[in-house]
Parts: C-alpha cells; sequence; structure tokens
C-alpha cells in the first residue's frame, strides 16, 4: 500500500525515500538490499518497526528485574544496571574461557546471581528494611552498590571493552524486504521466552502467587501464615538472576565495559512506570513503544531526538494513566 | 600467626599505596621529581586512562633504573577522577597545592578542559596528552599537547578521511555525516564539514545521535536512504562497533566508510569486529607498519602488552603507550635539559627543543599542538575472523594519509568482511 503523500511530505527530505535522494545527488544506490517491489518508503518504516520491536524486547529483559524488584517490592534498585553488566562480564568469562554459548553461559549464571539477589535482599532488610527506612535510605544504598559494582568488575576484571563470539552474530536473514540481524533478532526471542517463563512462574505456582500477594498486601499475606520476608527475598532472588541473561543479551548485542550500565538505568525504569507498577505486560508493551518510537525517529527523522521522544510519551501516557499502560494488574 | 601479620602487613602496606601514592618516596627522603595527574581510572573513560598509567608507570621504572633525572628519582602521583570532569578542579588543587607537584599532566579532553582553569591560575606549565584543540579557546602559552593533531586539531581528525576520498575515481560528489551527541565527535564532524567544504561535497545527511544508543541499523538505514557516496562519522567505541555491525548487517556499501571512529584503535574492539573491519578508513595514532621508522616502539609495546594483558586493559597499545612514554620522555628531557624544574624555562626549553622520542621527533608549535599534524588514516585490509594477533601484521593497516608514511592507496567501494 503507497505511503501517503503528506506523510513522504512530512520527512525530510535528506532522510527520505531513496528514490528522491538518488535524483538529488545523481549517486548509486548504497544500500545493496535485494530489490522485492515494494515501496522504499514503506520498506524503511517497516525496518524501522521491527528493529524498534527487537530493541524493546532487548529493553525488557532488562527492565524485567526492576518491574519485579522496583514495580512488585517497591525496592528502588538502582544497581539492577550494573548487575546486567555484572552478567554480561559473567558470561564473556565462561565464553572465553570455555567457548561457552553466551545464552547457555548465562543460563548457567541464573543460580548464583539468584543467590547473590537474596544476599543482597537480606543486607537490604536487616539494614533499611526491617527499620523502615527503606525510602531515600534504600535509594541511596543502591546507588552505592552500583558505584561499588563497577569498581569490582574493574578491578577485578580490568577496564577494556570486553565482547563474546557466537555464530549468530553478524549474520543477517532478510525476510521480504525486512531485515532480521540474528544479533538483535536471538536477544529478543530469548528475552520473550525468559518474560514468558516467569509470567508463568508468576501466576501458576505457589511461589508466584505468593510474590503477587506480596507486592498487594504482605500484611494479608502475613495473615495467611507465608512470611512477606521470606517471599521478597525469593523474588529479590529471581530479579538479580534475569540481569544474568540480560547480562547475556547484552554482550551479544555489543561490546561492554564495567561502567556501561549507568545508561541504562533510565530507560529501564521509565519502562517500568510506563507499563506500570507490578505489570509484566505492560512493561513489555512500554519496552516495545520506546523501541519502536526510538527506531522510528532514529531512521526517519533525527536520533539525538529518539530518546527525548521516546521519554515524551512518558508524559502524556502518566497524566492520562497515573499507573501505567496495564496498572499493576498482572 | 607470624605469616597472618605479615600479609595483614602487606595488605595494609597496599592499601596505604593505592590510597597515598605519592607518600612513598617523599617518605624515604629520596626528593622526588613530582608527575602529577588525574585519570579516569573508573568510569566510562577508565579503558584509555588504565593504558595510560600503565604506560607512565612502565617509564617511570625505565628512568629510575637509569638512575632518575638530574639524579633524583621520578615518581607519578595520581587520582582518579571517575570519568568526571567535576572531579578535575579539585583533583589538580590538590596536586599543586597540597602534594605539590613539580610537573602537571593530564590526560583526555573532557577532562583538560575543566584542569585549565586551575593549572593557568597558579601559572604552571601543563602537558596533555589525548586532549583535543583545548587550548584553541584558553590560548595558554604554557599549554603543551602530546597528541599529533597539529595546530588545527578538529580539521586533522578528518582531513586524512577527505584526502584519502577524493582519490576515489570518479570523485565522489555526496556525503553523510553523522557523529555521538558528545564532545569529540561534535569536534570531529565539524571538521569533517570543514573539509565537506574545502573539496565541495553535498552534504546529504548531517545528524547526530544521543551516546547511549544500542541499535544503529536504524541510523544505517537513514544513512543509507539518503545514498551518499561516502560516510563520516565520530564516534565512541561502542558505538563504532555497533555502526560497523550494523553496516555490515544490513549490506551498506558507500565508497568509503568510516572517518574520527574512537574504538577502531583499540585491542578490544578491533579482536571483535575482526573482519568485519575490512575497508573500514579509520584514524590511528601507530600501526605495525610504522615500525622501521620509529624502531623504539616495538620493544616498548612489548613489554607493554603482557602487563596490559594481566591489567585488563588494551593489550595491544597502538593507540596510548608510545605517545604517553614519549610525553613523559620530553618532561624528563626538559628537566634534565633546564637542570630543574623551574616552570617558566620548562617552557621556554619545550617550546624551543625538537624532542627526540620514541614516537619520533616532537616539536610545539605557538598554541602548544605538535606543529606539525601526524594523524594517521589507515584502511584495515586482509583480515579474517575474529582475533587480536592478525592486527599486529604491518599489511593490517594500510596507511593512506599523511603522504610522508603512506602505504598504500585506498580500495573502494566499501566492500570486504562477512555481509
Amino acid at each position: 500500500m503507497p505511503i501517503s503523500a503528506s506523510f513522504r511530505r512530512a520527512i525530510p527530505a535528506a532522510s527520505c525515500s531513496p528514490a528522491v535522494v538518488d535524483k538529488r545527488s545523481r549517486g548509486k544506490r548504497a544500500w545493496k538490499g535485494k530489490p522485492n517491489g515494494m515501496d522504499p518508503l514503506l520498506e524503511l518504516l517497516l525496518n524501522a518497526v521491527v528493529a524498534g520491536l527487537l530493541l524493546g524486547a532487548f529493553y525488557a529483559a532488562v527492565a524485567v528485574g526492576i518491574a519485579i524488584a522496583f514495580g512488585m517490592l517497591d525496592i528502588p534498585n538502582l544497581a539492577h544496571p550494573a548487575f546486567v553488566v555484572m552478567g554480561a562480564f559473567a558470561v564473556w568469562l565462561l565464553n572465553d574461557a570455555f567457548g561457552l554459548d553466551p545464552i547457555l553461559a548465562g543460563i548457567l549464571c541464573l543460580p548464583p546471581f539468584f543467590l547473590l539477589g537474596v544476599l543482597l535482599y537480606q543486607a537490604y532488610y536487616a539494614c533499611f528494611e526491617s527499620r523502615g527506612d527503606n525510602a531515600l535510605q534504600g535509594l541511596a544504598f543502591f546507588f552505592g552498590i552500583l558505584f561499588v559494582t563497577e569498581v569490582v568488575l574493574i578491578l577485578v576484571i580490568g577496564a577494556d571493552y570486553r565482547t563474546v563470539a557466537a555464530p549468530y552474530i553478524g549474520p543477517n536473514w532478510r525476510i521480504g524486504g525486512i531485515d532480521l540481524p540474528l544479533r538483535m533478532l536471538v536477544p529478543a526471542l530469548v528475552s520473550l521466552l525468559m518474560i514468558g517463563g516467569l509470567h508463568l512462574l508468576l501466576t501458576r505456582s505457589f511461589i508466584g502467587r505468593a510474590i503477587l500477594a506480596v507486592s498487594q498486601d504482605p500484611l494479608a499475606l502475613q495473615l495467611m501464615g507465608a512470611s512477606p520476608v521470606r517471599t521478597k527475598r525469593l523474588a529479590f532472588g529471581l530479579s538479580i538472576a534475569t540481569a544474568a541473561i540480560a547480562g547475556a543479551l547484552l554482550i551479544i548485542i555489543q561490546p561492554v565495559e564495567p561502567s556501561i550500565g549507568r545508561e541504562f538505568i533510565g530507560r529501564a525504569f521509565a519502562v517500568v512506570v510506563l507499563g506500570g507498577m507490578g505489570s509484566f505486560v505492560g512493561m513489555l508493551m512500554a519496552a516495545m513503544v520506546l523501541g519502536v518510537t526510538e527506531s522510528l525517529v532514529a531512521t526517519l527523522f533525527s536520533p539525538s531526538w529518539a530518546p527525548a521522544i521516546a521519554f515524551g510519551f512518558l508524559l502524556p501516557t502518566l497524566a492520562i494513566r497515573a499507573g501505567g499502560l496495564m496498572g499493576r494488574k498482572l | 600467626m607470624s605469616l597472618a601479620i605479615s600479609r595483614r602487613a602487606a595488605l595494609a602496606a597496599s592499601a596505604g599505596t593505592m590510597l597515598f601514592p605519592g607518600t612513598d618516596l617523599r617518605a624515604q627522603g629520596a626528593n622526588p621529581i613530582t608527575i602529577g595527574c588525574g585519570l579516569s581510572l573508573t568510569g566510562a573513560l577508565a579503558s584509555t586512562a588504565k593504558s595510560v598509567l600503565l604506560s607512565a608507570q612502565i617509564f617511570v621504572e625505565d628512568i629510575n633504573a637509569k638512575g632518575g633525572v638530574l639524579g633524583r628519582p621520578v615518581q607519578l602521583i595520581h587520582y582518579d577522577d571517575q570519568s568526571n570532569p567535576a572531579n578535575a578542579p579539585r583533583i589538580y588543587t590538590k596536586l599543586i597545592d597540597v602534594d605539590k607537584v613539580d610537573l602537571v599532566v593530564t590526560s583526555g579532553t573532557n577532562l583538560t578542559t575543566p584542569a585549565m582553569p586551575v593549572v593557568m591560575e597558579r601559572n604552571r606549565l601543563l602537558m596533555a596528552t589525548l586532549a583535543l584543540a583545548v587550548n584553541d579557546k584558553f590560548k595558554y602559552p604554557r599549554f603543551f599537547q602530546t597528541m599529533p593533531y597539529g595546530p588545527h586539531g578538529a580539521e586533522a581528525i578528518s582531513a586524512g578521511f577527505f584526502n584519502a576520498a577524493m582519490g576515489i575515481d570518479p570523485k565522489p560528489k555526496t556525503v553523510a555525516l553523522v557523529g555521538a551527541d558528545a564532545e569529540f565527535s561534535k569536534t570531529a564532524v565539524s571538521g569533517a564539514r570543514d573539509q565537506v567544504k574545502k573539496h565541495g561535497l553535498k552534504i546529504v545527511y548531517d545528524r547526530t545521535y544521543p551516546p547511549p544508543t544500542v541499535d544503529f541499523g536504524p541510523i544505517i538505514r537513514g544513512i543509507a536512504a539518503s545514498s551518499p557516496d561516502i560516510v563520516y562519522i565520530g564516534s565512541y567505541p561502542i558505538d563504532t562497533a555497533g555502526m560497523i555491525r550494523s553496516a555490515r548487517e544490513l549490506g551498506f556499501k558507500p565508497q568509503m566508510f568510516g572517518g574520527g571512529m574512537v574504538g577502531t584503535q583499540v585491542g578490544g574492539i578491533k579482536a571483535d569486529l575482526g573482519e568485519a573491519l575490512n575497508d573500514v578508513v579509520s584514524y590511528e595514532l601507530y600501526v605495525p607498519a610504522m615500525a622501521d621508522k620509529l624502531p623504539l616502539v616495538e620493544p616498548m609495546l612489548k613489554r607493554y602488552q603482557p602487563r596490559a594483558a594481566e591489567a585488563g586493559v588494551d593489550q595491544l597499545g597502538f593507540y596510548v603507550p608510545p605517545q604517553i612514554y614519549a610525553t613523559f620522555e620530553i618532561l624528563a628531557q626538559a628537566v634534565q635539559g633546564t637542570g630543574g624544574t623551574d616552570q617558566d624555562k620548562l617552557t621556554n626549553f619545550i617550546r624551543a627543543t625538537t624532542f627526540k622520542t620514541l614516537y619520533g621527533d616532537m616539536a610545539f608549535g605557538p598554541d602548544g599542538e605538535w606543529r606539525e599534524p601526524r594523524m594517521l588514516h589507515v584502511q584495515y585490509r586482509g583480515l579474517k575472523g575474529q582475533g587480536l594477533e592478525q592486527f599486529k601484521r604491518p599489511d593490517a593497516h594500510v596507511i593512506l594519509d599523511p603522504p610522508v608514511w603512506k602505504t598504500g592507496d585506498l580500495r573502494a567501494p566499501f566492500a570486504g568482511g562477512k555481509s
């Protein structure tokens, strides 16, 4: 279906239809994609949307741990992206030393990361939550953990850029004019699997329902004979465990260095708030909205506007729906 | 028990050295010549700064093994600025006022700029490294900079790229410019715009992107849609990897692709990209093809590389170590030549002298930059798969510019590597 002429006019000439630019620049078409009969602008748009969905799925993998910790347990774990980077370094170690596939390495890292989360929550509970100091002090605590994690990574592993080798880093599938770089596609699929698995765990298992209950009414859970602290400990362990997988996905997509986690703090929290505290479906939708918006703006307008416009969605959405896209329901 | 105590004592001693790095030699009454610098040992710039530190430490070991300068040992005093420019003024105030260092060295554009007022206020000589066009605005007469940008820093980052591009037959007519929203990239792309005007090219895409960009596919598609003949990119290491990977994945093949891409010089990024780097044109500061004319660099790198592997920093060392080692050589020669650390005498000596260093002859112009630029623009060739060792071959980097160092002509279009 042809794109309307008015929309075509709305796009800056320098970054729109190759046909228009070809005439002006008299250059050969540098993009060597196979001709497929699709309108060039439509092809550009569809590619931008698909790239945005893949990017959004990755954002969701980073944000899911925060959706559990912050959205369900009210624990402002600002350090989560640092644990994602730690996960990436753990995956790098396994990939570099034993040649393990990054995804498999991420799965192997789940138990130690779960344990780390359990221990971290225990410290947080003992120092802050049990005393009712879990607001500003908790925030400062996790901010400190963020920096400590970075410094530990630099001291233990070094400050150099680390990457992994995997057969799906490099190849690209082109289906009907749509590009699917496996470097983005594989992380997106793994992310969706992880979020789907977590969704099932939370909705179908006893411990999952207990986690949902503690996020809604810890007192009621206590009255039912279950320990809110124990439940939150397990849930926080689960949230940190997701960082191992998210780290594996991160290092597949790009090289990592110890401080790179800071760049994801804003995006990850925005995804959780936009999606609605405690809602996985909302979180996934918000991540996709953010990814697609960024991708469309970067492709058709100016990349530097991408985060501003993507975050611009946050304000009107929260003004209309204070609880985010999907509120607290799961 | 005695073992436990000695371990504890060793730990305490090493912790003390880390926290108060400038206290040991002075405490021993050795009257060292002290060189103070702020280094980004944590944060986003840690990778480069750790390499700077290791190179400086190797120099200090070498010079002290030869008896120091003027019979005095050389001591490095450094503090971590956490890659945060706001920390630089505090650090340099402490270095000059409290530690009373004899000489001041800075590293990096973003960290040199905020240090300048502190140093200028105290009339101290400033030896900057890895700093792009910082003195263009300050015009401080005691400023010297050892990155080979020459008197027109912004231009030097892109001049070689465009000189090589104009050798393509038929000559390119259109260009796409893209850079990160950050100081170095903006300066590089701004210099590229001047080159575009100079060579009469037409800009068909001119955009910036925010530094935390994850997927560069949409940007490459936007560029490809404007069908440029050549693409000039000003990027940082992770973005550089993302740009090159996305261009390969999408089969984007302009006549020439590259630019002021930070990261193509660093071992970790080189090894990861491997054959994806084939035909990319970027800048370098040293490549093995120069080894014949700069014979002292390779022996130094042979000592640097194993220690870099242990420290987890750039394992090749082409980018930072030769230049940093030469920076300290200049300071040592100046102190030796003037017989002390008088800042006036040192300034005049450095301005008037052509220094013999392992990085070649170095002479400074009135603005404190190299009199003649020596930014290399290279094209990566003959790379297969991934891996670091292949970059040690002289033919892996074909020098396109400057002419005096040229080892080959540009290969166009940008087609090598996986597609």
